[in-house]
């Protein structure tokens, strides 16, 4: 009996050490998404675990169940999130303005350029730090361009002419998305180049005659040049077929050209894939070029010193010039010029980001806090222009009522008529 | 002599307790719980405390056409779905309660599908639907058929995941009614057979007036959960292209966890038990009118 009892108490104390132990070292839980730079993150984290002593457990979702996650974690006061991966277009305006982002006074942003750090910050303070910047471009076939005799578009007249030279039974000479929603971001670009926008000083102007011409043109090329069954095609549709060789052209953001290229995933030789600027509309050439993605820490974290130390390292020069390295087009500035870099990234991804850099356009959807049901509106008529071939007759009419609705959803959020 | 203690004087009202607690917190609560939601005007995204609105969630959400869309789509669906189900499922019954070689291997073949996951399931068949490099159009082109653009096409759609939903659930359907079929006492159709009748009228006034209640008894399952048919359509379509395969239980999980009005969806989900249950108890009301 004695000695059963001694043995209970040296097990109760070393479970009582133990978990001493445990209190000890510091959690964090990290929530990441399904993208190149996530799953980089992921493959580095033993390396941050060793170095810092911190203990990481992580969660990879895909973008928008990571959205529907962190908010609904956030807004019930349930979390137990100290730092995730957000997209600043997509949530940004909403958590900021629900007051879910730490802010971030002491970082060091001074390696990121003005026009990234605008969706950072609200009146100067940022909130979060941006990881991965995306435009869009334009994939072509290299040699499927010779065999008909084209050069790359420029324009969108020259963009038309050549997705009808190209397309034939076994290609399509065009695709970009048409899913609704997710085709939102993708339109956008071609909404600037004729001179229109989705949202101007808070209030919806996609109603007007150049978003209208637009979505004309985008259901035109998309409808007519497309893929069989566009309008529920988004980029993880559109990619395995630009991969297997059936499609000509691809417009769409920068950051698949790695994947694009990768021969382990790719059916054509990466020397017949060439990237190049979107061709400029009637009125101008100004890609979106947007922070996709950026890394932020919990306010209600309990753990704030070892998730900034997280984020200090999630964000750092090292770390990105690794995901530079990976063909992941990273926001800081300083990673471009750095020599390695220079000598391994695709001239044609530098050249399309000068040009996005210096003509292009910092928002790629309605910049508000109900993007999600805004990009719905706008999805429908993405889709009723497709299915028309951009013929459709009640295109102005569902515009107006889709414009007001969105202006309803501003009003709502109380940011109608906000610049 | 000795008194009863507490427990053994409260059994009848101990022993279910557990049962009743798990029912009232589990199923109970959360019906009220979104009914009271569906009066106030809860949205994550406001950052506002939420406060009673009274009816206005429901007028909103009645008025809206993409809700009457979802409604009509949900009930085409869910009879189109079952309707098939029964019928091939009581055909396959049918065939598979005399004896042949191989029936044991037949009867597990149409197990697969009923175990099988319905992502894993939704995945699949949209590689199989792909309207360039599916397996569908290969089949249809080699045939010399036209092809189809299946899932992604408003027209097409709902009846590409009607297909699905057959595909999945048929067996279930099939194995309630073989076990209704099993349990028959042979005399009716020694009777039948006696009195001359040709194996199509044994069928028809014997057979199958016989296990009218067990197929109905299966309908009504199909039914409630065809109605609640959430998996297979979000993991193939999500509701699209468009709006063209939403039915209310996907606008109930947009409204809820992609615009965050909490309010609204509940709205939404309540007009959906509601017709579960209206289709359950007419469903209920015609098997008791068959067994008489």
């Amino acid at each position: 009996m004695k000695k059963m009892l001694t043995s209970v108490v040296v097990l109760l104390s070393s479970l009582c050490l133990s978990a001493g132990a445990y209190a000890q070292t510091k959690e964090i839980r990290v929530l990441l998404a399904n993208h190149p730079y996530g799953e980089l993150l992921k493959s580095q984290i033993p390396e941050f675990e060793k170095q810092s002593g911190i203990k990481v457990n992580f969660e990879s979702l895909q973008e928008s169940q990571l959205t529907t996650k962190l908010t609904t974690e956030f807004a019930t006061k349930s979390s137990s999130v100290d730092v995730f991966m957000t997209r600043p277009l997509q949530e940004g305006k909403m958590f900021n303005k629900n007051g879910w982002y730490e802010p971030l006074a002491k970082y060091d942003f001074s390696d990121y350029p003005k026009t990234v750090m605008g969706v950072a910050q609200a009146g100067g303070a940022p909130y979060l730090v941006p990881l991965v910047t995306e435009w869009q471009v334009l994939y072509y076939r290299k040699d499927l361009f010779k065999a008909a005799g084209l050069e790359v578009p420029k324009t969108f007249a020259e963009l038309e002419a050549a997705a009808k030279k190209l397309n034939s039974d076994a290609v399509a000479g065009i695709a970009s998305r048409g899913k609704g929603a997710a085709a939102v971001t993708q339109l956008s670009s071609y909404v600037y180049n004729y001179g229109g926008a989705y949202i101007d000083k808070g209030v919806a102007v996609f109603d007007k005659p150049a978003a209208i011409d637009a979505i004309r043109y985008y259901g035109k090329i998309l409808g007519s040049y497309g893929p069989k069954g566009v309008t529920s095609m988004s980029w993880e549709n559109i990619m395995p077929l630009f991969q297997a060789g059936k499609v000509a052209m691809w417009t769409d953001a920068s950051v698949f050209y790695g994947q694009v290229v990768d021969p382990a995933k790719t059916q054509i030789p990466a020397a017949d894939v060439g990237i190049a600027n979107l061709p400029a509309g009637p009125k101008a050439s100004s890609p979106f070029i947007v922070t996709s993605w950026g890394i932020a820490v919990a306010n209600q974290s309990k753990n704030k010193e070892a998730a900034l130390k997280f984020l200090d390292w999630a964000s750092s020069k090292d770390l990105a010039i690794k995901g530079m390295l990976s063909n992941i087009t990273m926001a800081r500035t300083s990673v471009w010029k750095d020599p390695k870099v220079v000598a391994a990234v695709n001239p044609g991804l530098v050249a399309t980001r000068d040009h996005a850099a210096e003509f292009g356009n910092p928002l790629d959807r309605p910049y508000m806090s109900a993007v999600g049901e805004a990009r719905d509106q706008i999805g429908e008529l993405i889709i009723e222009s497709i299915n028309t071939k951009g013929e459709s007759a009640k295109l102005p009419e569902m515009a107006k009522a889709k414009a007001a609705r969105v202006d309803e959803l501003l009003k709502d959020a109380g940011e109608y008529g906000k610049p | 002599m000795r008194q009863p203690s507490f427990v053994e004087r409260h059994l009848r009202v101990i022993f279910p307790l557990p049962a009743i607690l798990f029912i009232a917190l589990l199923m109970i609560f959360p019906i009220f719980y979104t009914l009271a939601l569906s009066f106030t005007n809860w949205n994550l995204t406001s950052g506002m405390p939420m406060s009673f609105v009274g009816l206005r969630n429901f007028f909103r959400v009645f008025a809206e056409p993409r809700f009457h869309d979802a409604v009509w789509r949900t009930l085409s669906f869910t009879f189109l779905a079952v309707f098939f189900e029964a019928v091939l499922g009581t055909a396959i019954a049918l065939i598979l309660n005399r004896a042949f070689i191989g029936k044991g291997l037949a009867k597990l073949l149409l197990l697969l599908p009923l175990v099988a996951t319905p992502v894993a399931v939704g995945i699949v068949f949209n590689l199989f639907y792909d309207p360039t490099i599916g397996l569908a159009n290969w089949a249809l082109s080699s045939l010399g058929l036209p092809q189809g653009l299946w899932v992604s096409d408003a027209t097409s759609v709902l009846p590409s995941l009607v297909i699905v939903d057959v595909w999945q659930w048929t067996p279930m359907i099939t194995l309630i009614v073989l076990a209704g079929l099993a349990g028959l006492s042979e005399e009716p159709f020694e009777a039948a057979r006696v009195d001359g009748a040709t194996p199509w009228q044994v069928l028809r006034h014997v057979t199958i007036p016989m296990v009218m209640p067990v197929i109905l008894t299966a309908v009504i399952l199909r039914l409630i959960d065809a109605l609640k048919t959430f998996d297979i359509i979000f993991a193939m379509t999500g509701g699209g292209p468009g709006y063209a395969s939403e039915t209310l239980n996907i606008m109930g999980f947009k409204y809820s966890f992609e615009y965050f009005r909490m309010g609204q969806a509940s709205v939404i989900l309540i007009a959906l038990f509601f017709f579960v249950l209206l289709c359950s108890l007419g469903i209920m009301k015609l098997r008791s009118s068959s067994e008489n």
